[in-house]
């Protein structure tokens, strides 16, 4: 599957956004995430399922004014 | 004590943690501003980089409160969607809201603003609006749901200090009982000074302690400011006046001419 992450295209194999995460590398990170712009929370992550062209953001603690 | 929502805090100087010279630095500037809210944000973050999860460890070791913003957002949509995401990290309600309408001032969309706060107020967001100084926009936060309003001194980062004294006093004068923190524009410790004198709660500094020589120093510096500012408010200051008034009596002084 080709999906769009964090603006950079990667092949992935998993069906689901938790486990894209994990084979992205980005397992036991504190991250949160949206699919397509939309907001989904970690406990939803297992039941979201993704399909090639999605534009998954994997967003991070940030310095900030 | 200052309170925001719910919240008491001793300290009125908020302190940003964006553009300083190294996180060590960070941390020391953050103590010696004896801050207890600190501003933070979300960004990307690759697979092999931990950047985000050292710093984010940092400001936890640090023992302060966190005000996580929505710096960069442009839309309402945006702004919404990176509260939620940041309700989920940094586990806090707050948010600082951002919606920007101008980029070469940063100027804030007052109009997303207060769609972006209705929406977030009403999820029970505890909503620190990024604002001008604005009476009506405003009153349209507080009817949205907001308890406290952050209007900018000037554009972000431009260390102008408070650009609107007229607009800001009128702020002040027309919400007593509203916390009113200054975000945005503060350039040296002696805007801070006046921010409190004119009677503002609180002031949140970012770049003018970060990007100082020697931001440790200005941190402290700051903390002095708002306290001198703030003191001299609740002591009550003089009204300025056109023409001189001699402190010294003239009842008895001699006749030497």
């Amino acid at each position: 599957m080709r999906i769009l992450v964090n603006g950079v295209w990667r092949e992935t194999v998993s069906a689901e956004l938790a486990a894209t995460l994990e084979e992205l590398g980005y397992g036991g990170r504190i991250v949160s995430t949206a699919v397509n712009g939309e907001f989904v929370a970690a406990d939803a992550r297992s039941g979201c399922t993704l399909v090639n062209g999605d534009r998954v953001e994997v967003l991070a603690p940030m310095q900030g004014g | 004590m200052l309170k925001l929502y719910d919240s008491e805090l001793a300290s009125r100087l908020l302190l940003g943690t964006a553009r300083y010279p190294s996180p060590a630095v960070l941390t020391d500037a953050v103590r010696a501003a004896r801050a207890e809210v600190v501003t933070v944000s979300l960004r990307r973050e690759g697979a092999a980089d931990r950047s985000g999860q050292g710093f984010w460890s940092i400001i936890r070791g640090l023992g302060v409160r966190v005000l996580p913003n929505t710096a960069g957002c442009h839309t309402v949509k945006e702004a919404v969607t990176t509260a939620h995401m940041a309700r989920e990290v940094f586990g806090t309600p707050w948010v600082k809201l951002e919606v920007i309408g101008e980029d070469d001032t940063l100027q804030p969309d007052v109009f997303g603003l207060t769609e972006a706060a209705r929406i977030l107020c009403a999820e029970g967001f505890e909503v620190f609006p990024y604002t001008t100084e604005d009476l009506v926009v405003a009153e349209r936060l507080l009817a949205a749901g907001c308890r406290v309003l952050m209007p900018w001194g000037s554009p972000i980062g431009s260390g102008r200090g408070l650009n609107n004294l007229f607009g800001l006093t009128a702020l002040r004068a027309h919400f007593p009982d509203v916390p009113l923190v200054i975000d945005a524009g503060l350039g040296v410790p002696s805007h801070a000074a006046q921010a409190m004198e004119l009677g503002f709660d609180a002031v949140l500094i970012n770049t003018a302690v970060a990007q100082a020589t020697d931001p440790v120093t200005m941190a402290a510096a700051f903390a002095q400011a708002v306290e001198a500012g703030r003191a001299a408010r609740l002591a009550g200051p003089i009204e300025p006046r056109d023409f001189a008034e001699p402190s010294t009596p003239v009842v008895g002084q001699a006749f030497l001419g």
